[in-house]
Parts: structure tokens; C-alpha cells; sequence
């Protein structure tokens, strides 16, 4: 027999008496003390993940290089307006060509309070493996783009649209030697966020 | 002198230095599978090694047990570090009100969908197909590996790379394609030290959870050639970063679990903390995800209830750092499913035992689990260690695996501290009665039961066998293990004799009573 | 009311003096109580190892022993759990429901049926660490078990709290497993043992004098491990406690 056919056959054969219906999922509230961004900032500095307020002072990668205690990076990657890097996205043959790359800067399609996420797809990422290639991960977010909680996010539309939709929530981290956190495990070793509102062009319609 | 409760059984173990990052605040991090305090192993000691594995032969689980705790850093390391993730994970329950809510919803949602799964899986595939997704069915380990021998084969793949998952690891995909000339790399830190250490993983989501940092720098500098008198913890970690990175961009193919699969939407999740999965999803053109059929859900609303439990049960971390949806393949790209029965669809026919395929594969049962911690999860010798172990090994091999539901003290821990509720503790004592009506426990054990059950059923039988101090200690732990008396005196004081038993006194300081009939017709 | 008392096998071969202690509680506040002198054990070593058919004779002499009564009380958690939850290996007539719903441990029988406001005899100037049995404690609903998120309760501190003198001590791992395990307790002896070694540390490092606790078995376990390590733990059941106990 096919095994697709075998395998739902004895499925059907071996269903569990019972009814088991499907229960309704209720809208939890999460507390979120405060401010919602302040809360989205305390989740993601517990998750080793950075914050930084933007300053009107000063071009948006000198405030993060400085706030971030990084060396002048030698290849900045950026999928933003906001800021001009040095290697062009859209000229990327194969993702393994990202393998050199410093920062890399994107703009999230939403975060999340309650954990500290940031929702990214390929429409923000242009190229998927950028955002584990690169040393180092900039993302901006618009505030008004947090919403409350895990279960909120699921209402958006990415994840019925979007080829690859990703919750990154502080950098990539490891602690299986010994329980001694390590970031960069195998992929970013930081993550920051600027709280930075959309500019009006980079409204999606 | 009273220490404070999550104070340590092993306060040796203790460092005194931070090795953690610390916050923007100055507080030392503690998400991912980090610990909440620090420690450190000190003593050199050789690792112990796992449960011999003889084909069907019944895994002597004690006897692997018994060689972790004779190696006591290992143990005592292994024991604390699991039981910071259980206090971590207590931390993170009492921060959500609706966590008992959580845990039922998750449960319903689960047992609903293993009651529609024949629906949810035309529903799935039929999505999927739809978002160019290529879908295969394996009915078992060797077909899964078959179909991913094949898959490579086509495309003419010489190097795979992969994320974690036990799904593989029950279906022997390495030792398989070892055969084919196809390299398989591990790009978990903690499964790439037990590949590059030829072991199996420990423990479903800290794979090198028994090993302590010198094991890892001696492995690392065999296999990788690091320094063996380095021991600190990011340089191994950053070796290992090094070596993997040049083998993951020019890898052929990269492959992933599924930690949910969405009947609606076509799509599935993959939950890491080292963004692994997303550079074996994303760098190589070809992705084949290999996802076992009770990892269905019905929908994306779904997922708020699992990803909330998921890292909170298994690390207590509120989220893994990475929680992956892969629907389609990226532009130019091509994308395979694999959905494995390997025993699942006859486990949903076991009333007592369906509910196991609830699990969502957190750990949080080994991490509660007084026996796991203290025999470290290679002694089980199965793909499954711990409570959950207990109960899902037996449906591979009832021979095999026939002592495993009796490493457990039943203590029920496990049961309560399971996401989607599943009643392991039950199981587990639900699998001791089918496996001694199915003639797979020690004859000697039955028939020790048989005569404590024709001793205990007769008064005057009984009173005689435990008349003095003396022939009580020989009948009560006889009847109690059959014939392993000397268990009880090999670390353990005998119990004092009292002069009298309560029976006895009560005979005595009760003259008129009821003396009842002997042969219990009372 | 007409109250059964059920000594368990250990208790009655090696603690005596915990079954004459229940006894004395009992009568303390003019219960008649009875000691069905036909009984045995029930079943739990069988049923434990999967051998329930093996069991099922010991089972019904349980029931015979143990029927016409209003309450069945016994001082441990473990059998207390086995008769409510796994006596099933006898057909669930009238009679062995009517037996099985009816026994209770004793702080369940004090805490919830005798509702005991005060134990004026009782005084116990000592430090003393609490072991919750598992069976009591997840089995048959003694106290809040850490693992879920509700509101705290204990009904063995409840009962601990109206001793003079006694005070309370808190584990670093207060409901963890001692090792014990029943039949576990020899079939894999390396672990229980350490698991027993562990438990006595704790209940050390936390300062206590006197372990106490509902079920004998546990003690009896961590008492063997105690004097292997050579700690100076003393170990005394709650009956004895509450029914006024000076050591």
C-alpha cells in the first residue's frame, strides 16, 4: 500500500473513543506594568537582547556603535532607509556571500511585549540568512508596532502570508557547556533594537 | 543555620565567579538553558558512560545508573543544573496567572487533534502542496531515511547540515547516511559535542547536559583541535562557532525538526536559541524538514497556547530565542516534508497509552525527575530517556525496554509539571501491569509476588512469617524485591528491631478483643 | 463513629510505636475505634510491580477486614493512596467502593473530618523539617505540590502549626523525592540511596533537629541513609508529634 494511504489508514483504525472537542482559545491579557514599550524593553534585556532610544543628535549607526561599545564595522548590510550600508542586499548571488558581514540592520514587522520578541520576515529580511550571518543584528521598531502578548502576534497577518515569519528574541545564545550562557552560538552575537517610528514612506499601504 | 529555599544540595559546586553575560543593569543573564547561578564543576573526573546496549536484552538501567553516581561531579553537576531549569520554570509559572489554563487548553487542543488526525493531515499535506511544498509519508525509521537519502541523492548533495531533533534520532538517520558518503554536521553546540563524541544526545533539549566543560575541551580538542588544558566555556563554545561556520556555508542541504505543524496553514515551527535551524533552513537552497505526525495542530491561533508553555516548561525561559514558521520556500528555493509514523499511529490505538502523543518534547519530566537526575539520561540506553521515556520506549520494544517503567519512584512530579498534561506517572505504573501480564518481567519477581500475595492473603500465615524482629526483616523486603535483600544494607542502616509488633501489643493490652478468625473469613 | 484502624505492614513490624501513637490520638477524642485483627496489607507491593492479579486475594481481605465501618484511618499516605486509587485488581462491587472511598490518612481524617483545632497536650520544642510523602502529598492531595500554580495549603502544617514549641524549617527542595520508592528502594538501590543521601543533606543544611512526616517508609529509608552518613537526624511520625511526643 502507499505509505501515505497506510499511515492515515491506521489512523482512522486506531482513532481514540471519545469526543475531544476543540476548545475555544480565550484572549488572555497580559500584564504589562506600564508603558508598553517599557515592558517590550525589560523582556528583551532579560533575554540578552539590547534597547536603545534613538537620539535626534546623532546618525542612528554612530548612537548604536556607540551604545553598543562595537569597532567600526567594515561591512554594514542594510535593508533600511535609515540607514545607507556598504553591501547591497539585492545584489546577494547566494546567502553564503553574507558570511562577512558586521551589522546587519533590518526593521521588524512588529514586537512583543510580553517576551521581548521581534516578528521578522523575508520581506523585511530581503535575505533570510542575514540575520544569522552577520555578526551583529540592528533592528528598528516603530512602537506602535508592539502589541501585548505571544497570543496577540499570532492574529497577524504574516503568518498566513509570509513565506518565513521569525520571532528573534535577543541574540543567539547557547549554555549547554555547563549552564554558562554564551552569545553568538552560531548565529548573531547581539541584538539591539531602536525604538524608531516608521518614516512615513515605509508605511506599508 | 537555614539556607534560603533554590539554595543548592551541592553548594561545592558553586562559583565564585560569574562566567555569564550580564544585563544592561549589571544583573547576570539567565535565559536559554543558562543557570541561575553560577556553577562550576572542579574536580578532573572521567566520564561515565552509558547503558550497554545489547540488542533485545533488557536495558540494565541500574547498573548505568550506578556508574554515573560513581562518578560523583558528574552527578552532582548534572543533578543541580537540571534542577535550576525546574526552578527557573517554577519562576516563570508563577508569573502567569493562567498557567494551570494554559496547561488544559494545550492538553484538549493536542488530544483533539490526535482524535481528528487522519483530517488534520489531508489538511496539512493539501496546504502545503499548495504553497509548493513537496510532501513525503514515512511509515517508519528506515523509509525516513530512504526519502532523505533520496532527496540528497537527486540533488547531488554531499553535505547536510541540521538542527536538533529526536525525531532523527529515533529513526538512526546518522548511523544510516554514514553509509551513503553523505556528511551529516550537527549545528546544535550541544548535539555537535555528542556527534563529534560519537555518544547519543542525554536529554531531548540539553544533549550534553551529563557532560562537564572538561569532557567537552577534551572532545573539542580531538576532534577540533582546541587547546585540552583550556577549559573555559566561551572559548569551546567560540571553537566550535569557528569550526561549524565554514561546513554550513558550503553545505548542500540543511535540514530541521518541526516542533508544530499547522493543519491550516501548510506551515510548520522550529523553536532554537542558537538560530541553527534558521542557518540549516536558510543557507543552503534545499530544506528537508522531517516532522513526526502527532506534531500537527488545527490552527496558527494555536501556537499563542504552545510557544507560551514550551521554553517556560523546558528552560524556564520565557521564549527560545528563535521561534521559526517556514510555509513556503524562499524564492529559488525548494523545500521537503517529511511526515514519520515509525509507531505513532499504532501508540493512538493503546487507550491507556495514547495520550503520550501529547508530548511536545520539553524535557521538563527529566528536568523534575529525581531518577533522571541522578542517572543521567544515557543510562536508559533508548532514544527517550526519563518519565517520558518510560512510557514511550516500551511501544518501540516491550523486551528491550521492559525495566525502564520500574526506574521510577512514581512519584508523580512529572505528571505536574508536563505542559500538556499527559499522566506519565500513571503510565509509567499502567506499563509495570502490562508488561508483567505480557510475561516481560523476571520470573523470579512474578513468582515472589505470586507467594507474598498467598502469605499476605492469610492472617495466620502472615503473622507467623513476621512473629519475631528477625524473620520480618527477612520476609517484608523479600516480598517486597524478590531476592535483593542486600540492596537495602549496601548504603543504607537497617531499621532498629522493635521488642514487640503493634500487633503483638495490641494482643496483649487488648485481652478482650476480637481476635478475629486467622484464615481472614472474619 | 465508627473508626477502623489500619496499621501498615511496616509500620506494624518495625514502628510500632507509630500505630500505638495513632491509636492513642484516635481515642483522644472519643472515637471507638477498632483494630480488625485479621488484617495484613494492601497490596501495594504487588500492584506496584505490575503484578496485580497477584494482588487480588490480599485485596479482598482488605475489604472483608475492613468493612462496616465509617472511617478507615491509617498513618501513612502511601497505603492511604493505594486503597483510594489502585485497589482495583478485585471486582468494584458496593462493598469495595464503600471500603475504598472511607480510608483515609490520618491527617487527612483530623484536617478534613475531625476539622482538630488544637492539640493542647502536644509540645515539641525542636526544629523540625517536613517530608511530604509523594503519595500524600500528589497522590491524595496533602498539600500543594510545588510543580503547580494555585494557592498554597498544607494540611500536615496545618496540623504541625498547633504544636507548642515546634518549629518549622524550610527544605531547599521541599517536595522533592526521597528515593524510596517502595519495591524501589532495592531494585535500584544506587540511586534510591542517593537520592535518600541527598535528602538528608537538605533536611541538614536546613537546620532541622527532627524530620517528621505521615509515612514511615520514607523515614525508615532516610533514617537507614542518615546513619550511613553519620548525621545527626532524629526522625519521628506526625502521629507520635501529635499525640503529644516529648522526643
Amino acid at each position: 500500500m502507499d505509505p501515505r494511504d497506510a499511515i492515515l489508514a491506521a489512523v482512522r483504525r486506531n482513532r481514540p473513543v471519545g469526543e475531544h472537542p476543540l476548545p475555544p482559545v480565550p484572549h488572555f491579557a497580559v500584564s504589562e506594568a506600564g508603558e508598553r514599550a517599557a515592558c517590550f524593553a525589560r523582556s528583551l534585556e532579560l533575554m540578552g537582547g539590547k534597547v536603545l532610544e534613538p537620539d535626534p543628535a546623532a546618525d542612528l549607526l554612530t548612537a548604536y556603535l556607540r551604545g553598543s561599545g562595537l569597532a567600526p564595522p567594515e561591512i554594514v548590510c542594510s535593508a533600511v532607509p535609515e540607514i545607507a550600508g556598504n553591501r547591497d542586499l539585492a545584489t546577494v548571488a547566494h546567502p553564503r556571500d553574507l558570511a562577512d558581514v558586521d551589522v546587519a540592520v533590518v526593521r521588524a514587522a512588529c514586537g512583543v511585549a510580553e517576551t521581548g520578541s521581534v516578528l521578522l520576515t523575508e520581506a523585511q529580511l530581503q535575505v533570510n540568512a542575514v540575520a544569522y550571518l552577520a555578526q551583529h543584528l540592528l533592528v528598528l521598531l516603530d512602537p506602535a508596532d508592539i502589541v501585548a502578548s505571544i497570543h496577540d502576534a499570532y492574529d497577524r497577518p504574516e503568518f498566513h502570508q509570509a513565506r518565513y515569519a521569525v520571532f528573534h528574541t535577543g541574540p543567539s545564545a547557547t549554555a549547554d557547556i555547563e549552564g554558562v550562557l554564551v552569545h553568538g552560538a552560531q548565529g548573531v552575537r547581539s541584538l539591539t533594537v531602536v525604538l524608531l517610528p516608521r518614516q512615513p514612506s515605509s508605511v506599508p499601504a | 543555620m537555614t539556607d534560603e529555599p533554590g539554595g543548592l544540595i551541592h553548594p561545592e559546586l558553586r562559583s565564585e565567579r560569574n562566567e555569564s553575560p550580564v544585563g544592561p543593569a549589571g544583573q547576570r543573564l539567565q535565559h536559554a538553558e543558562g543557570t541561575s547561578q553560577p556553577l562550576r564543576s572542579k574536580i578532573r573526573e572521567r566520564q561515565p558512560r552509558g547503558a550497554e546496549v545489547n540488542g533485545r536484552r533488557p536495558i540494565d538501567h541500574e547498573a548505568a545508573a550506578a556508574r554515573f553516581i560513581a562518578a560523583p561531579e558528574h552527578e552532582k553537576m548534572h543533578d543541580e543544573r537540571l534542577w535550576d531549569l525546574r526552578s527557573k520554570r517554577d519562576a516563570q509559572m508563577h508569573a502567569i496567572p493562567e498557567w494551570e489554563e494554559l496547561r488544559e487548553l494545550a492538553s484538549q487542543i493536542k488530544q483533539h487533534t490526535l482524535a481528528h488526525l487522519d483530517e488534520y493531515l489531508e489538511q496539512f499535506e493539501a496546504a502545503a502542496k499548495a504553497n509548493g511544498v513537496h510532501v513525503h509519508w514515512a511509515t517508519d525509521g528506515a523509509a525516513h531515511n530512504r526519502i532523505v537519502h533520496g532527496i540528497l541523492r537527486d540533488h547531488g548533495a554531499k553535505r547536510l547540515i541540521k538542527s536538533k531533533s529526536m525525531l532523527t534520532e529515533e529513526c538512526g538517520l546518522r548511523d544510516y547516511m554514514a553509509a551513503t558518503g553523505i556528511e551529516v554536521v550537527e549545528t546544535d553546540l550541544g548535539e555537535r559535542i555528542q556527534q563529534l563524541d560519537d555518544e547519543p544526545p542525554s536529554h531531548v533539549v540539553v544533549p550534553a547536559v551529563h557532560k562537564l566543560r572538561r569532557d567537552v575541551a577534551e572532545v573539542f580538542s580531538r576532534t577540533l583541535g582546541s587547546d585540552p588544558d583550556t577549559d573555559e566555556v566561551p572559548y569551546l563554545a567560540e571553537r566550535q562557532r569557528e569550526a561549524t561556520r565554514p561546513l554550513i556555508l558550503s553545505a548542500d542541504a540543511g535540514m530541521t525538526g518541526g516542533n508544530f505543524a499547522v493543519a491550516e496553514t501548510g506551515s510548520f515551527v522550529v523553536c532554537t536559541n542558537e538560530g541553527n535551524a534558521d542557518l540549516s533552513a536558510n543557507v543552503p537552497a534545499l530544506h528537508i524538514a522531517s516532522i513526526g505526525i502527532e506534531k500537527l495542530i488545527p490552527r496558527v491561533e494555536h501556537l499563542g497556547v504552545f510557544i507560551r508553555l514550551l521554553s517556560r516548561s523546558a528552560l524556564g525561559s520565557p521564549i527560545t530565542q528563535y521561534t521559526s514558521h517556514f510555509r513556503r520556500p524562499r524564492e529559488g528555493g525548494e523545500m521537503h516534508v517529511v511526515l514519520v509514523d515509525n509507531g505513532r499511529s499504532a501508540r493512538l490505538g493503546m487507550a491507556e497509552f495514547w495520550t503520550s502523543l501529547k508530548c511536545i518534547r520539553c524535557g521538563a519530566c527529566m528536568n523534575t525527575c529525581p531518577v533522571f537526575r541522578r542517572s543521567g539520561g544515557l543510562s536508559y540506553g533508548a532514544t527517550y530517556a526519563g518519565p517520558i521515556g518510560l512510557i514511550l520506549d516500551p511501544t518501540f520494544d516491550k523486551r528491550k525496554y521492559s525495566t525502564l517503567p520500574f526506574a521510577s519512584t512514581l512519584n508523580g512530579s512529572c505528571s505536574n509539571v508536563c505542559p500538556v498534561k499527559i499522566n506519565i506517572h500513571e503510565q509509567i505504573f499502567a506499563w509495570r501491569r502490562v508488561l508483567a501480564e505480557e510475561h516481560e518481567i523476571p520470573l523470579v519477581k512474578r513468582q515472589m509476588m505470586q507467594a507474598a500475595g498467598a502469605v499476605l492473603s492469610r492472617p495466620a500465615l502472615y503473622r507467623a512469617a513476621i512473629s519475631t524482629a528477625d524473620s520480618a526483616l527477612r520476609f517484608l523486603p523479600r516480598f517486597a524485591v524478590y531476592n535483593r535483600w542486600n540492596a537495602w544494607g549496601a548504603g543504607r542502616e537497617m531499621p532498629p528491631a522493635p521488642k514487640e509488633t503493634f500487633h503483638t501489643w495490641y494482643a496483649r493490652t487488648h485481652p478482650a478483643a476480637d481476635k478475629g478468625s486467622g484464615d481472614g473469613s472474619a | 463513629m465508627r473508626v477502623a484502624l489500619f496499621v501498615p505492614c511496616y509500620v506494624d513490624a518495625f514502628e510500632p510505636q507509630v500505630g500505638i501513637a495513632t491509636l492513642e490520638l484516635l481515642r483522644r477524642f472519643d472515637l471507638d475505634v477498632t483494630y480488625p485483627f485479621d488484617q495484613t496489607c494492601c497490596g501495594q507491593p504487588m500492584t506496584n510491580t505490575g503484578c496485580h492479579k497477584e494482588a487480588a486475594a490480599t485485596e479482598a481481605l482488605f475489604v472483608r477486614n475492613f468493612s462496616g465501618f465509617d472511617h478507615i484511618v491509617v498513618p501513612s499516605g502511601s497505603c492511604a493512596h493505594q486503597v483510594r486509587e489502585h485497589m482495583t485488581a478485585i471486582p468494584q462491587t458496593p462493598a469495595v467502593k464503600a471500603v475504598r472511598e472511607r480510608t483515609l490518612e490520618l491527617v487527612e481524617f483530623l484536617h478534613d473530618v475531625l476539622k482538630v483545632d488544637a492539640f493542647p497536650w502536644a509540645e515539641f520544642p525542636y526544629k523540625v523539617s517536613y517530608h511530604n510523602n509523594c503519595n500524600a502529598l500528589r497522590g491524595i492531595g496533602h498539600a500543594a505540590p510545588s510543580e503547580l500554580h494555585g494557592p498554597f495549603f498544607s494540611k500536615p502544617l496545618d496540623l504541625l502549626k498547633k504544636v507548642k514549641g515546634l518549629e518549622l524549617v524550610q527544605l531547599a527542595r521541599p517536595d522533592e523525592c526521597c528515593g524510596f520508592g517502595g519495591t524501589y528502594c532495592v531494585a535500584e538501590p544506587a540511586v534510591s540511596v542517593k537520592m535518600g543521601y541527598d535528602k538528608v543533606a537538605d533536611h541538614a543544611r536546613a537546620g532541622a533537629e527532627y524530620v517528621v512526616s505521615a509515612d514511615s517508609s520514607c523515614m525508615m529509608h532516610q533514617q537507614g541513609c542518615a546513619r550511613r552518613l553519620g548525621v545527626d537526624l532524629r526522625f519521628i511520625h506526625i502521629a507520635q508529634v501529635l499525640n503529644g511526643a516529648t522526643a
